[in-house]
């Protein structure tokens, strides 16, 4: 609370096949549109393609309340016939925050710093299959140690509430069998109040999160509502008995704190100490990396005695 | 039948002496009987019954043997015949028959189902159409014994694939790399009918961009998928299939469960929001895709495959072992014992 006014920032990374409908998801989580420009490029163009990275960033603010709120999306991800190298450039996307954030904390000045570390993945689930697919699994066990993964199910219109149900089920069986960890919300304080401990259980016990996600506007019932027009029906983005989104929306703001926490406590913890007993060249490391990626773009200046710098990343 | 003597005037028919335009269409003056030929072929078939080979393409999970058994209205998918096994993804692609006699109305068919479960689930899918392809051609390989050999069978039972299913996912984007690479090579084989499974996650508007997206797609790398343009014979064919490729691929929505709605019992998909009838053609495109499989196209399938595909087949293996035979090491394998009539 008394961060109120210096605001909050947080990265939020979505990774999953493409058509899964991520980008529309986000717009809706955040009531924007982070991908004004959007053009979806053909299966010819994607052929050639690696994993890119595109980070957006903007600055909601609600009642008083900052927030700095960059969305890190992975197009390409999936994609190839061999998905084998997938992973790479988002693993090291993932290390090379978790490395800046090192030097610039072993710097002179640290009252500036800019935390741009992922502090939640969210994984997107195809709802065709029948669980998780390979790809899925050995994604998951190669991030999990680095940051919060938090398995979503995506476009779940198409799926009946009985076949919901168990596909929940596969896939949490199948993230046990794997030992994937995944972010587990922490358990209510024993003095709060009861609605919240309530909420909390229900939380919990919907995860994977089946969503649904959409900004148009479509008249239902007399009302405007966000949805998504079928010839048989209308299914409501914000209605919990249609889609788990509002559940989502919910963990994702009264959890921004702890994710944040877990992250500084035990990802980049783990991270660090791994580095550290690594050794190697600590501070030229993370700043010769930030001239190289900063090349053509305007910064104010690229030493760590943290001075605030206004930056977007290019996708490498 | 009327005799043809009933006619006052006798006229002369001139038969031309040219044969090369063709014979001449002649006048019948009386009801002659040619037409019965087709109730000859009728009873023919509904004693020997026919074959029909199916096999379906795509990813896991994507409802390929619900869509089977919804397109026969009966159990006869993979999955059917092994109940209570669990879905597990398999390492590599394998391609599994069921075979199952379907009867209606006294005529009988023998519908065989190849499945291709694993195909498009791993990290790496490189090659993952090469054990497809080895079995269309294996069928084709069997075919072509049967028909070199000496004494012939008098039916000689068919197992070529007939048609082959292709399930693209959903995306609402475009054709992934996979979907491109598996439907160029076997639109050179086998008849290709591509569809948008589980098209319940598209709105109307998403669903037509799609398709339109997914025609250029195809336009763009040449693939023809079935009809194909070239095989159209006369311009009524031509536009019947001309309709069905404005509409390929199809967005269907497969079912297998009955539900009630107003009043009569339908096939469909019972959601909070609704129910999704199959079989109405302003839900899905399921009709079209049952009509073009079963209902019209049927028979124009088996004889591309036999005309077309199966010839070219043939074409290149008589070349592959002539080739052969010309040279020193004759190391193919014999073509049974009526090579040497070829």
């Amino acid at each position: 609370r008394k961060s109120v006014k210096k605001g909050f920032e947080f990265t939020l990374m979505v990774v999953g096949e493409s058509g899964l409908g991520k980008s529309t998801l986000i717009n809706s989580l955040f009531l924007t549109d982070l991908y004004p420009e959007r053009i979806i490029p053909g299966a010819a163009e994607k052929i050639e393609r690696t994993v890119q990275i595109e980070a957006s960033t903007v600055e909601i603010e609600e009642r008083g309340v900052k927030l700095r709120l960059t969305v890190v999306d992975t197009p390409g991800y999936g994609d190839a016939i061999n998905c084998r190298d997938c992973f790479k450039t988002i693993i090291s996307y993932i290390d090379e925050q978790f490395e800046r954030y090192l030097h610039d904390e072993s710097g002179l000045n640290r009252r500036h710093i800019i935390d741009n570390r992922v502090h939640c993945c969210f994984y997107f689930i195809s709802p065709f299959g029948h669980g998780l697919k390979p790809l899925d699994v050995e994604f998951m066990k190669a991030i999990h140690n680095k940051v919060n993964i938090v398995p979503v199910i995506a476009k779940a219109d198409t799926l009946s509430l009985k076949e919901r149900e168990r596909l929940k089920k596969r896939i949490l069986d199948e993230i046990e069998e794997h030992s994937i960890k995944i972010y587990h919300l922490p358990d209510a304080e024993s003095d709060e109040d009861e609605d919240f401990k309530e909420q909390t259980r229900l939380l919990k016990a919907s995860i994977p999160f089946c969503v649904v996600g959409s900004n148009q506007l479509i008249e239902a019932k007399g009302k405007k509502v966000r949805g998504r027009l079928y010839p048989w029906g209308v299914v409501e983005v914000e209605n919990p008995e249609h889609n788990d989104f509002l559940k989502l929306r919910t963990m994702l703001i009264t959890h921004m704190q702890d994710l944040q926490e877990v992250t500084q406590d035990l990802h980049y913890e783990n991270f660090r100490s791994e580095r550290l007993k690594r050794g190697g060249r600590l501070s030229s490391y993370g700043f010769v990396r930030c001239l190289v990626i900063f090349q053509e773009k305007e910064f104010v200046s690229a030493c760590s005695i943290g001075l605030e710098v206004q930056f977007t990343l290019q996708a490498r | 039948m009327e005799p043809s003597a009933a006619a006052e005037e006798e006229e002369e028919e001139e038969m031309p002496l040219t044969a090369a335009s063709g014979p001449a269409g002649c006048q019948l003056f009386g009801y002659v009987g040619i037409e019965a030929v087709l109730d000859q072929m009728k009873i023919k078939t509904m004693k020997t019954g026919f074959e029909f080979n199916i096999m379906v393409v795509g990813q896991s999970g994507l409802g390929k043997s619900t869509m089977v058994n919804t397109l026969f209205k009966s159990k006869v998918s993979r999955k059917a015949s092994q109940p209570g096994q669990e879905e597990r993804i398999p390492k590599t692609v394998q391609v599994q028959s069921v075979t199952h006699v379907i009867e209606e109305k006294g005529v009988k068919m023998k519908l065989t189902v190849t499945d291709t479960p694993g195909f498009g689930d791993q990290i790496n899918n490189e090659n993952c159409w090469d054990p497809i392809i080895k079995y269309i051609n294996e069928q084709y390989e069997r075919y072509l014994r049967e028909e070199v050999l000496i004494t012939r069978k008098r039916k000689i039972p068919d197992t070529r694939v007939h048609g082959c299913v292709y399930f693209v996912p959903p995306t609402g984007h475009w054709l992934r790399p996979l979907d491109l690479e598996f439907m160029q090579r076997l639109s050179k084989i086998v008849n290709v009918v591509p569809v948008i499974a589980k098209a319940d996650t598209l709105t109307l508007e998403e669903r037509a961009e799609f398709k339109q997206r997914i025609q250029e797609d195809l336009k763009t790398h040449a693939i023809s998928v079935y009809p194909q343009e070239d095989f159209d014979q006369d311009p009524d064919d031509r536009l019947l299939n001309d309709r069905i490729r404005e509409k390929i691929p199809f967005a269907v929505v497969g079912a297998d469960q009955e539900h009630q709605v107003n009043g009569k019992r339908v096939l469909g998909r019972k959601t909070k929001w609704g129910i999704i009838e199959v079989e109405n053609p302003a839900h899905c495109e399921f009709p079209l895709l049952r009509d073009l499989l079963i209902r019209s196209h049927l028979q124009d399938l088996k004889d591309i495959t036999h005309n077309v595909h199966y010839e070219s087949y043939r074409v290149r293996r008589l070349n592959e072992s002539n080739r052969a035979a010309l040279s020193p090491l004759n190391g193919l394998p014999g073509k049974g014992e009526g090579s040497s009539n070829l």
